[in-house]
């Protein structure tokens, strides 16, 4: 009996990510989630710009590339053009929440049936370490160096928080993947992010808090340990939004 | 259906894009052209189709992306300042080889400008104004006919090439009514097998992407993409001849400066000069071959143009010295007179302009 395998939808290519990134165990449960619903061939991932830029190349369903943080408009049009397949993004913390803010805010409220998964890592990985919009107050970057300052940079945003007050978007969950019992509850909301989307529910985005050992200047251990100790009380994790709890618990 | 009807300008592209299958539109309000987002929003949820007014124009030009990623036609249109935010889409569109249908109905710039008809976004469509090399293939309706006929047109080599094509119209094309008969044919279809439907299992997986990291990679798809611009510039140059059989002096001139240029030639061969007109219908590929023809015969060739000389250059270029060459314009929003263009007529058939 096979009890641990590669999932089918996660393309048999070495990755290109950071030793200790978790962007590779993410990559694997939303492959998983695709699997264990059978859905791979009908599946249209788009990838952002950023560390996932070549996601396109780890998926084994058909895959789009986007401009940066454009990946909601152009999911929203292929989703528009083909109702019946899924549609994904895969997107990080400048592209969403900084760059693309406008495209995911609106994707949500118009509730675009696809599914959103936002990787939280506080850092643009891929330009080499510089401030995120979801940088945390204080922290050292290649763009704050003295940390960053509020007072002139303004805040880090909480994008659950925020697209959560949105009447249009069906579920919103931020969840981590620093430990065993996290990666298995993000799985978990993964799976029901594509979920919703094949029963029709409408517009799901999973926020995962994730770690970015090499820009963050930690080794891989370090960099969980400040996912638990720093990243997660300042976001902290759970179900923001999910319009068809009460349904589901009749 | 043969009959005529009376239409403005930017309905007729947008019935048109009907007819030549088009059943998702994405735009973003802006004067002159919301008609055409107007009658798209009425039509579109009628026969099944998609309208969305998109949160930017940014936003509806990467709409179209996805869309025409799956492989369905799909348009967009704007104005000059929109035109502006679409311009990374139109790049990426390009990079990707990815067919579309974009409409600028321009008015005056830079900045916001104004909102009267002009034709100063000649440069950002036929230089394309997005990074990278690309250019798309543009079209300049001279009539609320052409704007129809040329939008069928412009789905059709926009699939065959790969490539975007640009209605590159203005404010007063868009905004006037004509009688205009919009045929119900069939129009040209394409494979895509490259497109993203989703794999059935039944295929290999496709990607869309204009990420190249390898540069020789990069540079082959550069070099592979100027091949096809250049059998397009081989074969789908197309223009208008008025008067030219003997005319010395020849004005260049699309759109609505053309109509302008028309009058302005009728009124210079009543006074007995030899007066006629080019009218480059695909602005790229520019008929570069019979300007450069037709500056053999020429006294002077003249640019009538709502822009500050930006198609002089590619008209000096053309000519390749054989023949002066003068501008006619107004910008702004300002539109000349047929007086004014006959002034210049006069002018340069007197031995040159000041």
């Amino acid at each position: 009996m096979i009890v641990f395998e590669k999932p089918k939808s996660l393309a048999n290519v070495p990755l290109h990510y950071c030793p200790g990134c978790t962007h590779g165990i993410v990559h694997r449960l939303v492959a998983e989630a695709i699997d264990s619903l059978g859905i791979e061939g009908k599946t249209i991932g788009v990838a952002p710009v950023g560390c996932a830029v070549l996601a396109y190349n780890y998926f084994n369903c058909d895959m789009i590339e986007a401009a940066h943080g454009r990946a909601p408009a152009v999911a929203t049009g292929v989703k528009r053009s083909l109702p019946e397949n899924i549609v994904f993004t895969y997107q990080g913390d400048g592209d969403l929440a900084s760059i693309g803010m406008a495209e995911t805010v609106h994707a949500a409220t118009r509730n675009e049936n696809i599914t959103v998964i936002f990787i939280n890592n506080a850092i643009y990985g891929m330009t080499g370490g510089q401030m995120a919009p979801t940088s945390l107050p204080g922290q050292v970057t290649q763009t704050s160096p003295y940390g960053r300052d509020v007072n002139t940079v303004g805040y880090p945003i909480r994008v659950c928080e925020m697209l959560s007050q949105l009447e249009g978007p069906a579920y919103i969950e931020r969840v981590a993947v620093n430990n065993v019992k996290n990666v298995k509850n993000a799985g978990r909301a993964i799976k029901k992010a594509f979920e919703n989307q094949v029963n029709n529910k409408g517009f799901s985005l999973i926020e995962v808090i994730s770690s970015c050992p090499t820009n963050w200047g930690k080794t891989p251990q370090a960099a969980l340990a400040w996912v638990e100790e720093a990243m997660i009380p300042y976001y902290p994790l759970g179900v923001y939004k999910d319009k068809f709890k009460d349904e589901e618990g009749k | 259906m043969a009959d005529k009807v009376l239409m403005k300008g930017n309905e007729a592209i947008a019935e048109a894009a009907l007819i030549a299958g088009c059943r998702h539109y994405f735009g973003y309000p802006i004067t002159p052209q919301t008609e055409i987002a107007a009658y798209m929003a009425k039509r579109m949820p009628k026969i099944g189709g998609t309208f969305l007014q998109a949160e930017s124009e940014i936003a509806a030009i990467n709409m179209v992306y996805g869309v025409s990623s799956t492989g369905k036609r799909v348009m967009t249109s704007s104005a000059s300042p929109g035109m502006s935010l679409k311009t990374e889409g139109l790049s990426y569109l390009a990079g990707a080889d990815l067919p579309a249908l974009v409409v600028n109905v321009q008015r005056g710039g830079p900045g916001l400008g104004g909102i009267q008809p002009s034709q100063s976004d000649y440069f950002h469509a036929t230089k394309c104004g997005g990074h990278g090399d690309y250019h798309m293939i543009v079209l300049a309706p001279a009539s609320v006919q052409e704007m129809a006929d040329l939008t069928i047109k412009g789905f059709e080599m926009a699939d065959q090439y790969r490539m975007t094509s640009m209605i590159l119209a203005d404010g007063t094309m868009g905004q006037m009514m004509e009688p205009v008969e919009i045929k119900n044919v069939e129009t040209k279809t394409f494979e895509k097998p490259w497109a993203t439907t989703g794999t059935e299992m039944k295929r290999p997986k496709n990607v869309v992407n204009s990420l190249y990291l390898e540069p020789s990679e990069l540079e082959k798809m550069n070099i592979a993409r100027f091949e096809k611009y250049k059998s397009i510039e081989e074969n789908e140059v197309m223009y208008e001849e008025f008067m030219m059989d003997d005319a010395e002096i020849v004005l260049v001139a699309y759109g609505l400066s053309s109509r302008v240029s028309r009058n302005a030639i009728i009124a210079a061969r009543e006074k007995g000069i030899k007066a006629g007109m080019i009218r480059p219908i695909t602005l790229w590929p520019f008929p570069k071959a019979i300007i450069n023809k037709r500056a053999e015969q020429a006294k002077a060739m003249i640019s009538v143009e709502l822009s500050m000389g930006q198609m002089m250059q590619d008209v000096q270029l053309a000519a390749n010295g054989k023949c002066p060459v003068y501008l006619c314009n107004r910008v702004g929003g300002m539109i000349f007179a047929p007086e004014e263009v006959l002034a210049k007529i006069e002018e340069a058939n007197a031995g040159g302009v000041k």
